[in-house]
């Protein structure tokens, strides 16, 4: 009963009409810009070169006039006021601003912070570091959704908490936290309530107002921007927010953030914010009817396919998923013609899955054979229908290369194989 | 991560790829590797009892490009091979042969674990059909 799997060989890749390889479907790591926010920020650089700060002459004022109209689309786009919106050099900063700066505002009141297992490292590591400098942080699990139970939050909060941080918008899986809820009891604590949105804003509706946030920080690449230029929201009222700054200097953006301005890059972020007040409603729902197509063709063509994450609460853009059997590495060495993120980080022996979908619950190997399908602004029809006829050949090229999906096909219990390496 | 030549024509065109029957008295299975560590490999081969020579080699991995193309390299080489002959060959010239960076040197391990965990299962399996013969070895 011998088997001779005749393997098709890799097959060469051709492109059919209107698809240009590489296909790029990783706008969860960045975006490409939009050509409109470039022609915005062009003058920038050369006629309109002049130091935002410089009160004296018409270079100044034209840089000021570039970011006080940059200002005001970036607040409108979040229901914020301009007085609310500091500039940094994007998401990370941000996040290190708020945390660090509220931690720093706040110590006489306690030292106490809450955040989530699944924040961004730009949270996780900032807090491990307060914890060098005596702050004490509870990391929240996560449900097998994503989703952060408010209950668990709740037992969490005492009267040392002086933070709560939980991202809007997970950038690996997708899922949109209750910030709304979240927001409101950290209201009713006298809590302040810092939101990573650096994956919601632009893509999904958000107001400081509605939904309870205090500060919450934001990036422009992520929204067809340009790279290192983000912002911060600090709420002025009801209640007023203060933080206290970690970068010393000039005393810049009402001295929360000293250091020249990056004209050009506030210039391209308030373009990409005007661009998506306009056009993201009707973006969103091009999204989602693409990254559903991508989902189906994929479902339908392969079977124990596993979607990691809320279906539910989710950004319309992101498709996160697992295929049993079958390794990451391999995987994308077999859609080398697309660009997309794994969930393995398969560099050395000791191979380490994504700590995101290791918190939901997902097992080591699935984990290791997830892939992250971030779909953006210039994504076509045609590029998903390609996308997912090279993921279902490739998958299962390799699963006729596979012992497991053998073994499993056999009605072997993978569980209860003693393997020789562990 | 860029990949050799090599290494990318055994991921594209892997060779002796399939199963042999585990429950031949002729032929030896090696499965090593676990899921969570993102390799198994299940190697088979098939001795002839008289001369001891491996007349065939397939392979099915679980694992990344240089796992895939190191067991495929490996079922090329056992081939031809007597048992004892297939016994030398080291990792380190599966590295060489296939120019597997440092991080991918376990792959290579593997492969060759593999190789010996088949003769393994195979002398197993001669140990019961003719104790005397392999004893007197
Ligand atoms: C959720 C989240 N937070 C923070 C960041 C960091 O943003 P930036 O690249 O603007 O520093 C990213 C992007 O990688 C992100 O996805």
């Amino acid at each position: 009963m011998s088997t001779d799997v005749k393997t098709i060989p890799q097959a060469e890749h051709v492109a059919p009409d209107g698809v240009k390889l590489p296909v790029y479907m990783d706008n969860h790591a960045t975006t490409p810009m939009d050509p409109r926010v470039l022609e915005e920020m062009l003058p920038y650089f050369m006629e309109k070169f002049g130091n935002a700060a410089s009160r004296n002459h018409s270079f100044g004022w034209a840089g000021e006039e570039g970011v006080e109209t940059a200002r005001e689309r970036v607040a409108k786009l979040v229901g914020a006021t301009t007085k609310e919106i500091i500039f940094t050099s994007g998401a990370t900063e941000s996040d290190n601003l708020a945390i660090k700066g509220v931690a720093e505002m706040y110590k006489e009141k306690g030292n106490h912070i809450i955040t989530a297992v699944t924040e961004h490292k730009a949270v996780l590591d900032t807090c491990k570091r307060l914890e060098k400098y005596g702050y004490r942080v509870t990391y929240l699990p996560v449900q097998k959704d994503g989703l952060v139970d408010l209950e668990d939050l709740k037992r969490a909060m005492d009267d040392k908490t002086i933070l709560v941080t939980i991202m809007w918008a997970n950038n690996e899986i997708g899922v949109l936290q209750p910030v709304a809820e979240i927001g409101k009891l950290c209201r009713e604590r006298g809590i302040i309530f810092h939101t990573d949105a650096t994956q919601a804003v632009g893509k999904i509706p958000v107001d400081v107002n509605k939904n309870n946030i205090d500060v919450m920080s934001i990036s422009a690449h992520k929204m067809y921007g340009p790279k290192g230029v983000g912002a911060l929201y600090v709420r002025r009222k009801n209640p007023r927010v203060q933080i206290s700054a970690i970068i010393d200097g000039g005393g810049h953006e009402r001295g929360m953030r000293s250091g020249t301005l990056n004209v050009p890059g506030i210039v391209g972020l308030g373009k990409a914010c005007a661009i998506a007040s306009e056009e993201m409603a009707k973006e969103s729902c091009k999204l989602a009817g693409l990254r559903n197509r991508l989902r189906d063709k994929i479902m339908g063509g392969l079977d124990e396919v596993y979607i990691n994450g809320s279906w539910e609460h989710r950004l319309p853009g992101n498709l996160n998923i697992s295929f049993a059997y079958v390794e990451g590495e391999s995987l994308l060495m077999g859609i080398n013609d697309i660009a997309v993120s794994s969930g393995s980080a398969c560099t050395s022996a000791t191979l380490e899955p994504s700590y995101v979908l290791k918190a939901l619950g997902t097992g080591d190997d699935l984990a290791h054979s997830s892939i992250r399908f971030g779909l953006g602004r210039f994504n076509t029809e045609a590029e998903v229908d390609y996308v997912a006829d090279r993921v279902v050949e490739t998958v299962s090229r390799l699963r006729e290369l596979s012992p497991l999906y053998e073994m499993a096909k056999e009605g072997v219990d993978l569980k209860s194989v003693k393997w020789a390496a562990e | 991560m860029a990949y050799s030549d090599k290494v990318l024509d055994h991921y594209s065109n892997p060779r002796n790829v399939g199963s042999l029957d585990k429950n031949s008295s002729e032929v030896g299975t090696g499965l090593v590797g676990a899921p969570e560590c993102g390799d198994v490999m299940k190697l088979q081969i098939k001795v002839n009892p008289q001369t001891n020579v491996i007349e065939d080699a397939k392979f099915k991995t679980f694992g990344c490009g240089s796992a895939i193309a190191s067991s495929s390299l490996a079922t090329e080489w056992v081939k031809g091979k007597t048992v004892d002959e297939a016994l030398q060959i080291k990792n380190t010239e599966i590295v060489k042969e296939l120019s597997l960076p440092p991080v991918k040197i376990h792959c290579s391990v593997l492969a060759e674990d593999a190789i010996r965990a088949a003769i393994h299962d195979w002398k197993k399996k001669q140990d019961v059909a003719k104790p005397a013969t392999v004893a007197a070895q």
